[in-house]
């Protein structure tokens, strides 16, 4: 599945159309059984595909730098719209979360 | 000018209500925003305006499905199905819709497990389950996009969360050329 992909130390996550409580499981199960490997270090948020996100996507994030900060790693967020913006930054977590503009 | 009185009768009259009553999964979490979002459609809201009320419908009603009834994981991937490690604890999550003018109102209900401490609870960043990806930010982003917001709870009883929104322009602009 490319929804998951490890590119030279970042951990690519395809995050889906709509990222909710429902959605929140498999995305972090399948990342976090990727973080594990040792070449893993930055985590990239691909928002490309997403129209929707409550505050479980503030948790899949917040959940995943916290497994990698102690390292070293960082989180970084791809294809934010404004509206993904705005609950990024409601939340704080752009303190920690590079929001990278294309 | 009569024209224009007809139009402040016809919005002051104007009253619309749902409800409806699911069970606590996830997969009914998209289905109770896109009914939300579905309900008010008519009155030609702003993106920005359906992004908001879908945004605090899905908090409201994750909470009563994780926290009220305890069920924590959702279960979407491959096809939709609930995996066998997965036990659903039975519930019902009661959404009601009011239009009334412009204000809409929602109320979204459980019977749940309740909040003990409702002032602690609606801080930004309390959580009481952070080991599952919580991030306490629900009720913090329902106040942020929503006029109105009040919680009502009884530990072991239940927990009620009623919330305003004015639905501003979309029903003048079209209704007046
Ligand atoms: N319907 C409910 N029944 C019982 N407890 C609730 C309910 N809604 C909220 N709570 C309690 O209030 C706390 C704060 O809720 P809030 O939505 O702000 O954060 P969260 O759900 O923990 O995390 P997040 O919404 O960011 O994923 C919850 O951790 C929970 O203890
Ligand atoms: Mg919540």
């Amino acid at each position: 599945m490319e929804e998951f992909q490890v590119i030279d130390n970042c951990l690519m996550i395809k995050l889906p159309e709509e990222v909710d409580h429902h959605r929140a499981d498999y995305i972090c199960r399948n990342a976090d059984r990727l973080l594990i490997r040792d070449d893993v270090m930055h985590v990239v948020f691909d928002f490309e595909e997403t129209k929707f996100m409550d505050s479980s996507g503030i948790g899949i994030i917040m959940g995943r730098y916290r497994k990698i900060s102690c390292f070293g790693g960082r989180v970084y967020a791809i294809h934010a719209d404004e509206r993904i913006q705005k609950i990024l930054k409601l939340s704080g977590l752009t303190q920690v979360l590079e929001v990278l503009y294309d | 000018m009569t024209e224009c009185r007809n139009l402040e009768e016809r919005r002051s009259k104007m009253k619309n209500e749902m409800e409806i009553l699911f069970d606590a999964v996830s997969c009914n979490e998209s289905f109770a925003r896109v009914a939300v979002a579905a309900f008010v459609t008519h009155l030609n809201p702003t993106l920005e305006e359906l992004a908001d009320i879908k945004t605090a419908v899905s908090e409201a009603v994750t909470n009563a499905i994780i926290h009220g009834y305890e069920n924590y994981h959702g279960y979407s991937g491959r096809g939709e199905s609930q995996p066998a490690w997965c036990e659903v604890h039975p519930g019902k999550v009661r959404l009601h819709c009011l239009l009334k003018e412009d204000m809409l109102h929602i109320e979204i209900s459980d019977k749940g497990k309740g909040i003990d401490n409702i002032n602690l609870a609606m801080e930004p960043l309390y959580t009481t389950k952070p080991e599952l990806n919580r991030s306490g930010m629900g009720f913090a982003f329902m106040e942020a996009f929503m006029d109105e917001l009040a919680v009502e709870s009884t530990p072991g009883v239940g927990t009620t969360v009623r919330m305003c929104k004015k639905m501003n322009a979309g029903a003048w602009i079209k209704d007046e050329d």
